[in-house]
């Protein structure tokens, strides 16, 4: 099939990379491959020849990819980054997505931007997956240190959960901080006194 | 003077100081900014992230905005540099094995002699000397192939330059991916430490005077942005001057160590700051003298000179026309943007924007705006000299 592109995608986790590879088959019957070390770099990705490659932007290995801009033999296909010159910004929406994609030279843009899209898709899926997970570890964290300086001011003082509670508010809305953090200040000063 | 807010990338290295001092120190907030660093994981995303507008300005290896100039691994957008952040600052060091080698043969590791030591890293090879640096497009690589090409030893016959993040290079030094090393502090403290390698030489022992770092923007943002761009010139100069002070240097590696910035132990950050090294793993120390330069001798001051010898590098590297492309290169560093930001404030703008790389052997007098400002010492190891306007006249004579 002449639409067939080859594609390398570079990723070292392995659920991630099966994520991806799903998307990229629903964009079309490609050849794709994972490369999950990335010591040589550039060298791999000699050896498997693609028309694209794929890879996170958040991985420092990335900057091995810039060499192969530098075709050094007769034979070899130089590699660059896509860059679209269309009114859609794929380019920019990929990299706000946290991927960059780079192609070999001469490849038409329209047979690349299927993938693009569908590995845009994918990785803005894994940025909504990232903060969400922070969000609702941060949220567990901040319930469990104002649990905690809830308990030390009843026994301090003698008052009840509630008055704890509203005690922890009162001073936060005071000095206009966050309770967390008032919680989190007390519960270090209580570490320190004890 | 209403107060705006700037995001400035950077990567974790000792000379990204300039930007982190500026917000820091408050010089930004004394021009009315508040600069939002934001660590990038690459050099490659962190020109990406400027070229598509997700920072206003980054910290940039110089070359980077020339080869962008030269349609070489750039994204499409013309990036200029409108001041150079830090002279000099790269190590040069080798792993376990080659540190072995060098050491059989009687290398004494003086951190000074780049021809003997080039010599000695080359002797009775029958296989191409790998050599691992950050980017493609840096000081790094432009010095070793200057380098190895100076002594008869050009690429890639003798020499194979190849990629390798800097938090990977003693990796990569295990693996026998690359046999040596060209990085930026702390990566080379760091990678000796980690492989049981040493460090052979400062990249000043290539190049005295060689321009290392740039604050790099887009060009449109440069010519619409003008009142910004000087705001922000004037805050990172006063940044690289107060870092140019011996007292400061103890409060810049605590900055620096932070978690948000480079995440190290100061001792680590502070050989770079003292330029004294640690360079084999049995402790011997080497000094070397303006090992990282953020601001004395006009160090900041953008000449298009050092673009044009980049391009003209770049140009021999991978084969494009010379004239071209120190044509192309000429309107990189934008000395009239500096000039306007400065003007007023320091004494040490230069007359022209343009000089000879390489002729000072020692601190020299020449012309300023002002009156007369002096020059450091800029000389390559091997004592040739650059003259931008040469290569003009040499291409056209060959041409007639």
């Amino acid at each position: 099939m002449p639409n067939t592109l080859s594609i390398v995608v570079v990723e070292a986790d392995r659920d991630r990379a099966l994520q991806i590879i799903d998307s990229l088959r629903a964009a079309g019957d490609h050849d794709i491959r994972v490369i999950s070390e990335t010591t040589g770099l550039a060298r791999q990705i000699h050896q498997h020849n693609p028309d694209v490659v794929l890879i996170d932007i958040e991985n420092p290995s990335r900057d091995m990819l810039e060499e192969l801009a530098l075709a050094s033999g007769p034979q070899d296909r130089a590699v660059a980054m896509f860059v679209d010159q269309s009114q859609e910004g794929l380019s920019a929406a990929a990299i706000e997505a946290g991927v960059s994609a780079y192609v070999v030279g001469g490849m038409q843009p329209e047979r690349v931007t299927p993938v693009l899209e569908a590995a845009i898709a994918r990785f803005r899926l894994f940025q909504r997956m990232r903060a969400e997970l922070a969000e609702t570890k941060r949220a567990l964290e901040e319930r469990k240190v104002i649990d905690r300086a809830k308990g030390m001011i009843m026994k301090a003082r003698g008052v009840t959960e509630d008055e704890a509670y509203a005690l922890l508010r009162k001073t936060a809305m005071d000095q206009n901080r966050r309770m967390a953090d008032v919680a989190e200040a007390l519960v270090t000063a209580a570490g320190l006194l004890s | 003077m209403r107060n705006t807010t700037l995001s400035l990338g950077f990567i974790p290295l000792v000379d990204a100081a300039p930007l982190i001092v500026a917000q820091e120190m408050g010089f930004a907030s004394q021009e009315g900014l508040t600069l939002d660093l934001k660590r990038a994981p690459s050099w490659s995303s962190l020109r990406d992230m400027l070229s598509f507008g997700q920072v206003d300005a980054a910290h940039m290896l110089a070359p980077v905005p020339v080869a962008a100039a030269l349609g070489l691994g750039n994204a499409g957008m013309a990036l200029d540099a409108i001041m150079v952040t830090s002279i000099n600052g790269n190590v040069i060091g080798v792993g376990k094995d080659l540190a072995d080698h060098l050491v059989d043969q009687g290398h004494d590791f003086d951190f000074t002699d780049a021809t003997k030591a080039g010599h000695a890293l080359t002797a009775g090879r029958t296989t191409p000397l790998k050599i691992g640096v950050p980017f493609p497009f840096s000081m790094h690589a432009q010095l070793l192939f200057y380098w190895l090409n100076a002594l008869g030893l050009p690429a890639p016959d003798h020499v194979e330059i190849k990629t390798v993040p800097p938090a990977l290079m003693a990796d990569a030094l295990a693996a026998k991916e690359v046999d040596a090393f060209c990085v930026g502090e702390p990566w080379g403290s760091i990678s000796v430490d980690q492989s049981q390698g040493s460090l052979l030489l400062p990249g000043s022992a290539i190049w005295q005077r060689a321009p290392e770092k740039v604050l790099a923007v887009r060009r449109n943002w440069a010519d619409t942005e003008t009142d910004l761009a000087q705001r922000l010139i004037r805050a990172i100069w006063r940044a690289c001057q107060w870092l140019a002070d011996p007292g400061s240097r103890l409060l810049t590696a605590e900055l620096l160590a932070r978690k948000a910035y480079l995440d190290r132990p100061t001792e680590i950050i502070d050989r770079a700051l003292s330029g004294t090294f640690t360079v084999t793993p049995n402790g011997v120390q080497r000094h070397a003298d303006e090992f990282l330069d953020f601001h004395t001798g006009a160090a900041n001051f953008p000449w298009r000179s050092q673009a044009q010898w980049i391009a003209m590098q770049l140009a021999l590297r991978v084969g494009l026309d010379q004239t071209h492309a120190t044509k192309a290169a000429g309107t990189v560093f934008r000395s009239d943007i500096y000039r306007a930001a400065l003007r007023g404030i320091t004494p040490d703008l230069p007359g022209a924007s343009s000089k000879l790389e390489g002729a000072n052997a020692a601190w020299t007098s020449v012309a300023s705006e002002s009156g007369s400002l002096t020059l450091p010492p800029d000389r390559f190891f091997d004592g040739s000299i650059f003259d931008p306007s040469e290569t003009t006249r040499l291409k056209n004579r060959q041409l007639s």
